[in-house]
């Protein structure tokens, strides 16, 4: 597929010494949706920081549509938006007067029109002339994400955007996502909203300590790591699991009304209808059955614990 | 060059100027006021002519220094930390904008804000004495070249302070003193041997001597001395300014 950024051994350590990166490869597909899962400092915002120009690299290469982030910085970053973290902006700046200013320090020609139909879209219209200090947090979040689309770029970086934002102001940026989307926009977000990730993203990537622990599609990712459990009611409650059964992953709960059989979707070795075959066989007598799959985030901790 | 993004830097900056508009100018225009009735009238009247020039006259040059100096250093100073303070610099990082550009946007701006009030001030000072300006070329040239020269210096500033505090101990401990000894308020040569010889070492009696030089024709030192310490100073200022673009000094970790 093609890349519109290409990462190749990207580190970083700061001056204190710290190893916010380490050797860090990643091609991000163009028109994707990429979640980068990690945990509280695990390099993260380092790696938008990086790519965006904030933060220099120790060693490495990025570009973007072709070109270096360091020797062609005009062209790449360009090409790209960027909505923090922190809300950070002007307090006594316009809705208006920031976004417009947003839209000229990428050199990108003045366009009203564009403008004005964004902050419709982000429910910003009405508000352009308040200064930024009179508006909500939620608003104020609306507003990076306005000045980070004002210049129209290709990638836009979302850095836990949904993080404080209450559910409506959520529901409109996934729609602005999907839209944008739609027009070929490549996003880059992190999130510690696993059920996001698991949502809207095409891929994911899950970073630990500096490091990217993997990179997939989201579908193969929850198919190869994912484990299924199969739930079995029975009809009269037994005090241990039969002896037949002990050689598989089988567990019986507290009051022995249920057992759980726990196995990996991609193991060949599983075999459910074996098992089903082996608990009829052991005399037991099912009510109900059901089967459960592991979510996303079961599966980034078990990852993440791995690592550690 | 992104000419788009110097353009959006420097009306961004003169929004602020336009906002503060009664402050900014409110301020210099009561504190030049109140130096006239203080120095030119009321003491002024008892001081003998410095070299053929009224007291009162003789103090105008110095006292518009004074209000440039340190107004170029607080205004550029300001503009980059402020940013900086915020966390909104991270725009600025991220734009397709190179140091030298934002370097234009502030320092363009900040000079400019000086240049108006020191118009201003002349024009006030216009109105306790009658002001003469023998060579209006020179006088727009020092005051123009002396607005960047601390405007650039101010953006060291903001650079490099990362606290109110910073911010503020270079304009009050350094710049004011060096103003008051530079010669604003009299001739260095109404001052003993050594202390003349001293007073030398103080960058703003070049400006201070050539700017007065460009109204009266009277100065402390010759006008060619002056001329060349002001570019100087900006030669530094600009040197200092390349090595924190190509270090990424205090603004990229």
């Amino acid at each position: 597929m093609d890349s519109i950024i290409s990462i190749q051994g990207l580190s970083k350590t700061y001056k204190s010494g710290f190893e916010a990166l380490k050797t860090v490869d990643l091609e991000i597909n163009r028109g994707e949706i990429l979640a980068l899962l990690g945990p509280n400092g695990a390099g993260k915002t380092t790696l938008i920081s990086t790519i965006c120009g904030i933060i220099s690299p120790s060693s490495g290469f990025v570009t973007v549509d072709g070109f270096d982030i360091i020797s062609d910085f005009r062209k790449t970053r360009s090409m790209i938006g960027l909505v923090p973290q922190e809300l950070t902006l002007g307090a006594f700046d316009t809705v208006w007067g920031t976004v417009r200013f947003s839209r000229g320090l990428f050199g990108a020609k003045r366009d009203d029109a564009y403008l004005e139909q964004l902050l419709k879209d982000l429910s910003l219209f009405d508000k352009k002339d308040s200064e930024i200090r009179a508006l909500s947090g939620g608003m104020k979040r609306r507003v990076l994400i306005a000045k980070a689309l004002s210049h129209q770029p290709k990638v836009l970086f979302l850095d836990e955007p949904t993080a404080g934002v209450d559910v409506e102001l959520r529901k409109d940026m996934w729609k602005i996502v999907n839209k944008l989307r739609k027009q070929g926009v490549t996003i880059i977000l992190t999130t510690h909203y696993i059920e996001e990730a698991e949502e809207i993203a095409d891929r994911v990537g899950v970073i630990s300590n500096g490091e990217l622990l993997l990179v997939e599609k989201k579908d193969e990712l929850m198919e190869s790591l994912g484990k299924k459990q199969l739930l079995i009611d029975l009809k009269e409650p037994v005090k241990k699991i039969p002896s037949t059964l002990e050689k598989y992953d089988i567990e019986l709960n507290e009051d022995g009304t249920q057992i759980s059989y726990t196995y990996v979707v991609k193991d060949e070795t599983a075999d459910v209808s074996e098992v089903l075959h082996e608990i009829t066989n052991s005399g037991l007598l099912l009510k109900d059955l059901k089967v459960e799959q592991s979510s996303l985030e079961d599966i980034f901790v078990d990852l993440v614990k791995e690592e550690s | 060059m992104n000419l788009t993004a110097i353009k959006v830097i420097y009306f961004n900056e003169m929004l602020r100027f336009w906002k503060t508009l009664f402050q900014s100018v409110a301020s210099p225009v009561i504190s030049t006021a109140l130096y006239f009735v203080v120095f030119g009238s009321a003491i002024g009247s008892r001081i003998e002519n410095i070299e053929g020039v009224s007291y009162g006259l003789f103090i105008v040059p110095g006292l518009t220094m004074l209000s440039v100096l340190t107004q170029s250093i607080s205004n550029a100073s300001f503009g980059i930390f402020f940013p900086k303070f915020t966390g909104t610099i991270y725009e600025l990082l991220s734009a397709p904008v190179s140091f030298y550009e934002t370097l234009i946007g502030y320092v363009g701006a900040a000079a400019t804000k000086s240049l108006i009030l020191a118009t201003i001030i002349l024009a006030t000072a216009n109105l306790f004495v009658d002001l003469n300006i023998a060579h209006p070329f020179w006088m727009l040239g020092f005051l123009v070249l002396t607005c960047i020269a601390f405007s650039l210096f101010g953006f060291i500033i903001g650079l490099w302070a990362d606290n109110f505090e910073k911010l503020q101990i270079i304009p009050l401990l350094i710049i004011t003193p060096l103003v008051f000894l530079g010669g604003s308020f009299y001739s260095i040569s109404m001052l003993p041997d050594l202390w003349q010889k001293v007073t030398l070492f103080n960058p703003v009696l070049y400006l201070v001597s050539g700017f007065r030089w460009s109204f009266f024709e009277v100065s402390d030192v010759s006008v060619g001395i002056s001329l060349f310490m002001v570019f100087l100073f900006l030669a530094i200022c600009i040197a200092i300014i390349a090595w924190m673009f190509r270090t990424g000094y205090k603004l990229k970790q």
